[in-house]
């Protein structure tokens, strides 16, 4: 009986959690279905009287978000592909090539994640400039073509291919680059997968930077453009959700059907190295 | 081709890409947080001068730096600890041998992590609002007045507080299961036949155990929550009465909005400074403990 009451206790509290945690989610998915309008009653209603896309018309046409998630889309994708190719290759290196000053270049890779990145965001927003990338995908895709966290990350998995493997195909006569590609590179699927969907994530959700440097609606990424309108639209909240919508479906997408993934990244990242 | 050219070959785009754009810009901060960088500067460099430390006495004049900080204190302060309660708190339940479908409760409690933060903080502020948000209705079930949680100088950062909380806490929460799940069963067991409550067991055999994750969870959540942004930009703006501008905000309206860049360098600096700094202090109380 008493532990009846126990296990009642524990799943109560879970299920108590889980509607916290998710109950803003759903209802933002409700409220983005609502006559103009509907929203700002009292008391709040929970589901759409007679629901409507008439928000997401809104949205797309008036709003032009169609070409802010295009802008996501090919900033993420192409920051995921493009700096997936060099962390992987410095990771690897890190972790299985010799090399003169080997430690001491990872040590001090190591000591960067101690800087906020705001620190050289003026800067950086400088150089930009200089380099016409202002107000371009380049913008926002070149300073995140590699990332310490990524190498660090690749440099951890890697680290667990038996030298053997290596040196056998060394003396087989194959060459770095064809041992990398044809014999590390498929050992390393997993970390791959992992370090994909966190990169695409980070891209798809990073909201300061991309703030800074895409001044120019055109270029401007989902999240930023969704910050603008919510500034202007303050009253029109089933607009607004609808906006949010569309900007984390991809995420939510993602995340749910590669989440063990995504899980064993963090683990991997966050273990003291 | 011999090993230590492919390791050359292999590494020098990744240090290329961090050195040019992360390293370089950071030294160049140090060097621009002394200049009278503005907007004429950005037209012609000659405008350009050399002020010295002024930039850094400016700020540590100005009473919105100390308002900024203040606020960010509060939000760290109050935060951390409130999300770190959470995280265990959630942790606990997941560990425990009576949860029923773990996973599925992982991963909907994880959910708000991967979620972005202006999308959600656009749903929040719908959640908030005095008249018609759902939890003010929830307040008045249990007889509580409606609160002006985004209008009032007292309820805002308490919002946005209660905001990060639900945004961030699963993070934590999965740091910590994994470093629950390497507590020994048998060492609870042996405290249980030794007469231990359920609460002496987590106090004097999983909470000295979780102790060197509890201190990394807590420097990555202190180094976070000072980066305080995205928040105070789409809930409040900063507003009211100043009450939500974190440091980060101040800096951004400094250098974006009135494009002093020299001073809002300075900022960045101070606040990293200030994040190194406590950062520190956590590890030297976390490793006085013995465990870390």
């Amino acid at each position: 009986m008493n532990r009846r009451w126990q296990v009642f206790a524990v799943n109560g509290a879970l299920v108590g959690l889980a509607v916290v945690a998710l109950f803003p989610l759903l209802w933002m998915f409700s409220v983005s279905f609502m006559q103009h309008g509907e929203a700002s009653t009292y008391p709040p209603p929970l589901l759409p009287s007679k629901p409507t896309l008439a928000n997401y018309h809104e949205l797309f046409e008036r709003a032009g978000m169609g070409r802010y998630l295009l802008n996501s889309t090919i900033v993420a994708t192409f920051t995921t592909l493009l700096s997936l190719a060099l962390n992987l290759a410095a990771g690897y290196a890190f972790a299985k090539l010799r090399f003169a000053g080997r430690e001491r270049v990872f040590q001090s890779l190591l000591g960067a994640l101690l800087i906020p990145a705001q620190v050289g965001m003026i800067p950086l927003f400088l150089l930009m400039k200089w380099l016409g990338l202002v107000n371009s995908y380049g913008g926002v895709v070149v300073p995140a073509l590699a990332s310490v966290f990524g190498i660090y990350l690749v440099r951890q998995y890697a680290r667990s291919i038996p030298d053997d493997l290596i040196e056998a195909a060394r003396i087989d006569g194959a060459g770095e680059v064809r041992i990398f590609a044809a014999i590390v590179l498929p050992l390393l699927k997993p970390i791959v997968v992992t370090l994909a969907i966190f990169t695409f994530l980070a891209s798809w959700n990073d909201f300061m930077w991309p703030l800074i440097v895409l001044s120019d609606q055109a270029w401007q990424t989902a999240p930023v453009a969704l910050a603008g309108l919510s500034r202007e639209h303050v009253q029109d909240n089933e607009l607004m959700m609808a906006g949010s919508v569309v900007t984390l479906v991809p995420v939510l997408a993602l995340f749910f059907v590669l989440q063990r993934h995504y899980i064993e990244g963090l683990l991997l990242g966050s273990v003291k190295g | 081709m011999n090993e230590r050219r492919a390791a050359w070959l292999f590494t020098a785009p990744a240090l290329l890409v961090i050195g040019l754009f992360f390293f370089v810009p950071v030294l160049a901060a140090l060097v621009l947080s002394l200049t009278d960088f503005d907007l004429y500067a950005l037209a012609d460099l000659h405008n350009l001068r050399f002020v010295g430390l002024g930039n850094y006495i400016d700020v540590l004049r100005a009473p919105l730096f100390w308002k900024s900080l203040a606020n960010t204190f509060y939000f760290v302060g109050v935060g951390v600890p409130l999300s770190i309660a959470a995280s265990l708190g959630a942790a606990l339940l997941l560990d425990s041998r009576l949860a029923r479908c773990k996973g599925v409760f992982r991963t909907a409690l994880f959910a708000p992590v991967v979620t972005t933060v202006v999308a959600v903080a656009v749903i929040w502020r719908y959640l908030l609002h005095t008249r018609y948000g759902l939890i003010n209705y929830l307040l008045a079930k249990i007889g509580i007045a409606p609160i002006d949680w985004l209008g009032d100088p007292h309820w805002s950062m308490p919002a946005i507080i209660l905001f990060a909380v639900w945004k961030n806490f699963g993070y934590n929460m999965v740091i910590l299961l994994a470093a629950l799940q390497t507590v020994p069963a048998e060492l609870r067991e042996a405290a249980r036949i030794d007469g231990a409550n359920a609460l002496q067991q987590f106090r004097h055999v999983t909470l000295p155990l979780l102790r060197p994750a509890l201190l990394l969870v807590a420097i990555i959540t202190v180094a976070g929550y000072f980066q305080l942004f995205a928040e105070p930009y789409v809930m409040t703006r900063g507003d009211p009465l100043q009450s939500t501008v974190s440091v980060l905000y101040y800096m951004y309206e400094e250098g974006f909005k009135w494009w002093s860049l020299g001073r809002a360098t300075a900022i960045a600096f101070l606040l990293f400074a200030l994040i190194l700094v406590v950062t520190r202090v956590l590890v030297r109380i976390g490793k006085r403990g013995g465990y870390a």
